[in-house]
């Protein structure tokens, strides 16, 4: 596709509709007024009941058997990320590593889901965990504020496509979704799924600076009608990330697609998430908001990295009987 | 992935369940005259404790204690005063909630995260909100110095029977009356361990005498000479009964009865926090709750998915184990209860209505009941007009506002409402037309001690709760209150949307 039409495409923000869909779906996205009457015609989202129903859900109580088959279910489900300025091959190697053998003492811990970098050191996760089943997931369309022209953002994602990223975590401009240019949001997203392949793509929503609940569900529903196959919460480098009300939202507009179409897509908290606590109440969200078929790397992620050594530090309480402390586990 | 959670039962010891309790006459723990009697634990249906009940002649000694106490002590105390024996009865509850709430879940069946979360804290901020007004009551707009009645007979239901308690012990203190109370004959226990709390505090003896037993006491309590003013809450045909014993006695009678309250939800509501509302609305505290919205009243145009979304929210509610942690309905309080619910389920579906209930699994022992939501029903069926007390939920659908008004209005009840629609004006438009005592706008079943609650028709009359629910235990400036209460009714007739 020529620079010159693919921006026309955008700024026209007029798309064909994608046959996949059910009509009533396909036909919120025939045009730019159509995506806007359907986005601002969802059902609203009440702050006070969802932060009430989040919060009642986190009292649930985890023991015993169940703890462990959480915290293995957590584990599995990481994405072992390193985003820094500073990130270096070496970093990324030991990344890696610890992604296939979480603890070297419990060589039956398990995997994790994912490695996460940077496009450019894409490639040295790709050689290291070749055949090991742990993703190479990459952020793409200038991560973290994804401001920059549509172009840029494709050749970024095409640079983590070719270093053989299994997964590419994009940005939405959250500028242009403010404003409301729906359209332009949506045809982004068009763009770089087209440029992933097969490579699934997640749609980073930075939550925290959409401000509104009703504003994480339009988006959600923008990201996942545009072909996006995870939506995430956040960046991780703005505060709030991810936080459990959002996730809930986020869940329940899976599960509401699932309804629609019959297709199972994913969702990703990033950021934020730091304990075993934090990371089991999640997944009781997963399970008793979008249902048990979530319950599953493929559909369910944790954007975390520290939350992984408590997550092997509280398999190990459970395993051993009591707890050893941050010098037993590494710290890559 | 299949995972579920472990079993998190809480330790029924932590309850130090006795085998037997005596009511609570003139500050000591005494025999009833009356017979034995076994209170069950309903999660399990086998007994846990034997509680001695008392007699008529217990009933006179109770309220000769109360007016003993109440023209010795406790009409002499400064309002100052009494207010410290409050908070210290406050501070008891809360220093003693883990155990309240374990006991008042092994007596009652309702789940320990809704003793330990909303019974037990709610009860203890009853004491507290009324303990802040026992030495202000000249500020509570009811004239210049309103005083106490006397003595005050209450009688009190199983379905929350510390917060019920507390709810009609506080304010009746802090006014400056002395009480002599009854808990319901399934649920003794919790009120009794409030007894030794009361004890503790060194409150006066006689200020408060709890009688125990089953109906016959009660009505020797409401209709007992001594008593200056009567609050009941319960069954419709008690409270009936009680307004006709006391009629033309000059005694003041406060009623706080059934209920068949309407949840109603607009086409723009947000809809997943409205499904939590009618959730929470019907399934708490297995929907034995006098203000339940049992009934669903939703708009046409999305009823059909709203019903289906609803129905898969209700499927992940786990019914089991009071004390389990995780449990999110418990146990029918009683045998008999449970047979009256499923009597008026059994109604329903032989009167034509569409029966759907939870697939979840039911303990084998003990009173349980699938959460059960009845679709297509008619305003004419039973299960629509009569409170069923369980968690029955029967949906109609409307098409205006207008038309929600009346199907919603169109009830011997009058006890609670909800309005779920994101825009303000129609939400306050139904409220203003609805006649409900307790209007929920976005939410349902939140309570506050500085918040009045009561009925119309059928559901009682009188307030308990923030200022008005202290004025019905005092003597005041009627017409300025009366005449309050009148401009509100006039209001509600003229109202339109």
């Amino acid at each position: 596709m020529s620079t010159a039409t693919t921006r026309a495409r955008a700024e026209s923000a007029v798309v064909e509709p994608s046959p996949a869909l059910p009509a009533h779906l396909a036909d919120a996205t025939t045009d730019e007024s159509s995506l806007r009457r359907f986005l601002l015609g969802l059902p609203g989202v009440d702050p006070v009941g969802i932060e009430q129903r989040a919060a009642g859900l986190a009292t649930r109580s985890i023991k015993r058997e169940s703890k462990l088959a959480a915290i293995d279910l957590a584990i599995s489900m990481v994405d072992l990320t390193t985003l820094e300025g500073a990130d270096t091959v070496g970093k990324v190697r030991n990344l890696s590593r610890k992604a296939m053998l979480p603890d070297p003492d419990h060589p039956d811990t398990p995997r994790t889901a994912a490695v996460c970098v940077y496009p450019d050191l894409a490639a040295v996760a790709v050689d290291e965990l070749r055949g090991s089943g742990v993703k190479v997931a990459s952020v793409a369309t200038m991560f973290p504020s994804g401001r920059s022209s549509l172009e840029v953002k494709l050749a970024d994602a095409r640079l983590a496509v070719d270093a053989g990223a299994d997964e590419v975590d994009m940005v939405i401009d959250r500028g242009a979704f403010l404003s409301g240019r729906f359209g332009q949001v949506f045809e982004q997203i068009r763009a770089i799924k087209e440029v992933c392949g097969p490579a699934r793509l997640k749609v980073i929503l930075e939550t925290g600076e959409l401000a509104t609940y009703d504003n994480v569900r339009r988006a959600s529903w923008l990201a996942l009608l545009a072909g996006g196959d995870f939506i995430k919460t956040s960046t991780g480098k703005v505060s709030p990330a991810a936080t459990l009300p959002v996730t809930h939202v986020m869940l329940q507009a899976v599960k509401d697609w699932k309804a629609q179409t019959g297709e199972q897509r994913a969702v990703k908290p990033a950021g934020g998430i730091r304990t075993s606590k934090d990371a089991i109440r999640y997944l009781v969200a997963v399970k008793e908001v979008a249902g048990v078929e979530w319950l599953d790397p493929h559909y369910f992620r944790f954007g975390a990295s520290s939350v992984l050594n408590d997550l092997i530090m509280q398999r190990r309480t459970q395993l051993e009987g009591h707890y050893s402390g941050p010098d037993y586990v590494t710290v890559d | 992935m299949d995972w579920d959670y472990a079993p998190a039962p809480e330790s029924s010891a932590i309850a130090g369940i006795r085998d037997r309790y005596l009511p609570f006459v003139n500050g000591e723990f005494v025999e009833g005259n009356g017979a034995d009697l076994d209170t069950i634990n309903p999660g399990r249906a086998e007994r846990l404790a034997t509680v001695s009940t008392t007699t008529a002649e217990d009933v006179d000694r109770a309220v000769a204690a109360a007016r003993r106490a109440y023209q010795r002590v406790w009409s002499r105390m400064s309002g100052a005063e009494r207010g410290k024996y409050l908070f210290r009865i406050a501070r008891g509850i809360a220093e003693r909630s883990r155990e309240l709430a374990v006991v008042e879940t092994l007596d009652n069946g309702k789940p320990i995260k809704e003793t330990r979360d909303f019974d037990v804290p709610t009860a203890a901020q009853h004491f507290f909100y009324h303990a802040g007004w026992a030495d202000k009551l000249q500020h509570l707009g009811l004239g210049p110095a309103p005083a106490a009645l006397g003595v005050a007979g209450q009688v009190i239901p199983w379905n929350f029977p510390l917060l019920m308690a507390s709810w009609k012990i506080a304010p009746a203190l802090a006014a400056g009356n002395t009480v002599v109370i009854k808990p319901a004959e399934t649920t003794p226990l919790s009120i009794l361990v409030l007894a030794e709390i009361i004890a503790d505090a060194d409150l006066p003896p006689g200020v408060v005498n709890i009688v125990t037993g089953a109906g016959d006491v009660g009505e020797a309590l409401v209709t007992h000479p001594g008593i200056d003013k009567v609050a009941f809450t319960g069954s419709t045909a008690v409270g009936r009964r009680i307004q006709h014993q006391l009629a033309g006695t000059g005694r003041k009678l406060t009623l706080e009865l059934g209920g068949k309250g309407a949840n109603i939800v607009f086409d723009d509501a947000a809809q997943d926090q409205a499904i939590e509302g009618i959730v929470n609305g019907i399934f708490f505290n297995q929907g034995q709750v006098c203000c339940a919205g049992s009934r669903l009243l939703v708009q046409e145009s999305i009823a059909e998915e709203f019903t289906d979304r609803l129905k898969d929210r209700v499927e992940t509610l786990r019914v089991g184990d009071p004390l389990d942690k995780n449990t999110d309905v418990g146990a029918i309080n009683s045998a008999a209860q449970l047979g009256r619910i499923k009597d008026l389920v059994a109604a329903g579906a032989a009167e034509g209505a569409d029966l759907w209930s939870s697939s979840c699994p039911l303990p084998s022992n003990g009173y349980y009941l699938s959460p059960t939501i009845f679709t297509s029903a008619t305003p004419s069926m039973r299960i629509s007009r009569e409170e069923i007390f369980g968690p029955v939920l029967t949906t109609l659908t409307f098409r205006t506002p207008e038309e929600a008004l009346s199907k919603a209005n169109n009830s011997a009840y009058g006890l609670s409402a909800g309005v779920w629609t994101e825009k303000g004006s129609r939400a306050m438009g139904m409220a203003a037309g609805l006649r409900a005592g307790v209007i929920w706008d976005n939410t349902f079943n939140r309570f506050d001690p500085a918040a009045s609650f009561g009925g119309y028709k059928e559901s009682g009359f009188g307030r308990e709760g923030g200022p008005s629910g202290l004025a019905a235990y005092l003597e005041t400036d009627d017409e300025a209150v009366l005449g309050g209460s009148r401009s509100r009714t006039a209001k509600d007739e003229g109202a339109t949307l």
